[in-house]
């Protein structure tokens, strides 16, 4: 089985979040940079099926030459080679046309995929290279089999979860559950020192245009101070007469 | 040419979602002064429709679609916004929603946009606004393609009641075999219990609570509130409580009307979760929890008190208020 594994590149979790240039692009400065978390689950769960089913795992980011060091981290975690298609991700559409490609002529049977990144919150890039390819697609995904041809997923749905049976080629939108937190793997220093010498392809976009583009970001209005209050009875008072929630 | 929105049902009753969804559809509708179709799949009765918007309602009645599909979903209703040349396609922040949505814009060749909070802010260019970075800040974008995409926030826009007369059609999209390639095979569901996608009130409680066997009082608050209950991250990582309760910015994100947090620090990545939500309160022991600054209202006390005080209270409330 040869798998895909899609990695976003985003800020970390604890990162800052402002912005420049009349408040139109993502000010990277002092940010750090990782693999998005979704992707890192993904990432876990196909290791599983390389080291149990023998399967082949590649990664891949649609970015600049900034994302090497955390296409080099899925590569230290244990992925065999890494692809990196040299155009910036303008817009989740042009990102899934790029990946479509890689995925057509890499010949995967399966593309894991996050929910959703965490930077734009797109929750768009899997379900789309699917319909590109005629693949079929579980977004969602919190426990995924593959036997043969034949796939088993879980899915979360809103209340409960779901179990989905179908083929391969395929593609999942994972996140956590495909494995636990505790299974995740910080590189250590062989995966480190491997990862360098492992293939790294820079390949070329084909065309595909935008089909959004963002004029401007704003960032939520400054709340105003916590109301602190001594007793249940006048939180109940204030929720109901000031608040009007319950 | 119209607006398409898609209206979400459960066993043939419409979702609460799907009301909120007309009313979205038709402030777009009013602006680029055209009408509103909904698209209704196996739903018991659609004259509530007319209630918030729709001049028309696309009645499909299909037992191959009992169980939601993506592909078939998007596939029916890709073929509605073609019958109907819909300009813009409504969508939700719901599971499902998010499921099919990136099938329907390649299908249809639609940009689409998620998490809009707000009306278009011009429909020519298309502009709308949608949070990003998990709610720690907004994007105003623009969609160039000719049909569009959005999917409404959750919690994002009311329901507006706006009596329109519906007129109601029968829709029968064609379905073929490659729309079942991925089969549902069963699904595990607690009716019962309020979702967090659902629920206009959250309880959510964290690592303060110590361990499993104390959420019982967080259990009854939930229930006198008919709320849901959620979790902070570590307290579903050591198995306290299930992962489906996990929120923040790894996890679920809450957009209710009222978070109640109780014994949770207020980390950066639970607020960003939970941001969108709009009366925040917070229960903690310690003055100095980063929470208080992202809160309306605050106690400072011990959970083990004030949280069985809060059950009572609010107990004696809706006895009066009933
Ligand atoms: C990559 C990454 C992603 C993450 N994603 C998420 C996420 O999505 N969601 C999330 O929640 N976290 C997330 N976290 C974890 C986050 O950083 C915090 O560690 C976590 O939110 C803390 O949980 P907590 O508030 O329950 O526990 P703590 O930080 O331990 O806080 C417990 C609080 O309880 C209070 N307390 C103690 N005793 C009592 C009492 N008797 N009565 C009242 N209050 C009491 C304490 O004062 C304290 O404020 C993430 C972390 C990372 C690194
Ligand atoms: N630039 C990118 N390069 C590679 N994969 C990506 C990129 N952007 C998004 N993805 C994948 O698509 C998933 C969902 O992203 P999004 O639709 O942007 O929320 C991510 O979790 C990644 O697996």
């Amino acid at each position: 089985m040869k798998i895909l594994v899609c990695i976003s590149h985003v800020p970390d979790t604890t990162s800052k979040i402002n912005f420049t240039d009349g408040d139109t692009k993502f000010d990277t400065n002092g940010v750090q940079f990782v693999i998005n978390p979704n992707d890192e689950f993904g990432l876990t769960r196909a290791m599983w099926f390389k080291e149990k089913q023998g399967a082949s795992v590649h990664v891949v980011n649609v970015g600049g030459p900034e994302t090497e060091p955390t296409l080099r981290k899925a590569l230290a975690i244990g992925a065999d080679e890494a692809i990196r298609v040299n155009t910036p991700a303008t817009d989740g559409y042009s990102v899934a046309k790029q990946l479509a490609n890689v995925v057509k002529e890499g010949g995967y049977d399966l593309v894991i995929g996050g929910r959703e990144s965490i930077d734009y919150n797109g929750g768009m890039v899997p379900g789309m290279v699917a319909k590109m390819l005629d693949a079929n697609f579980v977004n969602t995904c919190i426990n995924l089999e593959v036997e043969g041809d034949s796939a088993t997923a879980i899915r979360e749905i809103d209340g409960g979860k779901e179990t989905i049976k179908t083929k391969l080629p395929l593609v999942v939108g994972g996140q956590k559950g495909l494995v636990e937190e505790s299974d995740l793997r910080i590189p250590n220093m062989r995966g480190i020192m491997q990862a360098r010498s492992k293939p790294l392809h820079v390949k070329e976009p084909v065309d595909a245009n935008a089909e959004t583009n963002t004029n401007s970001f704003e960032k939520p209005a400054p709340k105003g101070d916590v109301k602190l209050v001594d007793s249940v009875d006048e939180l109940v008072n204030l929720l109901h007469n000031e608040a009007k929630v319950i | 040419m119209s607006i398409l929105v898609y209206t979400e049902s459960e066993n043939g009753s419409f979702k609460k979602i799907a009301h909120e969804a007309v009313s979205y559809a038709k402030g777009i509708a009013d602006m680029m002064g055209t009408s509103v179709t909904a698209l209704a799949v196996n739903a018991n009765d659609t004259s509530e429709l007319g209630k918030f918007g729709a001049s028309k309602v696309l009645e499909v009645s299909n037992d191959k679609l009992n169980n939601f599909n993506a592909e078939a979903y998007a596939d029916v209703i890709a073929q509605a916004a073609k019958q109907e040349d819909a300009q813009v396609v409504v969508l939700t922040s719901s599971a499902n929603s998010k499921f099919m949505a990136p099938l329907v814009a390649v299908n249809l060749e639609a940009g689409y946009v998620p998490n809009v909070t707000e009306l278009p802010s011009s429909s020519s260019p298309f502009t709308v606004k949608h949070s990003v970075f998990t709610n720690k800040a907004f994007s105003n974008t623009e969609i160039n393609t000719n049909v569009k995409i959005v999917g409404l926030g959750k919690n994002a826009f009311g329901i507006k009641e706006n009596e329109t007369s519906a007129t109601t059609e029968a829709f029968s999209p064609t379905l073929s075999e490659d729309d079942f390639s991925t089969e549902v095979v069963s699904v595990d569901k607690a009716t019962d219990k309020v979702t967090i996608a659902d629920a206009e009130i959250v309880v959510s409680a964290g690592r303060g609570l110590k361990g499993p066997e104390n959420w019982g009082m967080i259990e009854e608050l939930a229930e006198t509130l008919g709320a849901a209950t959620a979790c902070s991250k570590p307290v579903s990582d050591m198995g306290w409580r299930p992962h489906s309760e996990h929120v923040g910015q790894t996890g679920k994100p809450v957009a209710s009307n009222l978070y109640i947090a109780i014994g949770i620090s207020g980390a950066i990545q639970h607020l960003a979760g939970i941001n969108a939500s709009k009366t925040k309160v917070v229960i903690n022991n310690d003055p100095e929890a980063p929470f208080f600054k992202a809160a309306d209202y605050g106690i400072v006390g011990d959970a083990f008190e004030v949280v069985p005080q809060l059950v009572e209270k609010l107990k004696e409330f809706k006895a009066q208020n009933n």
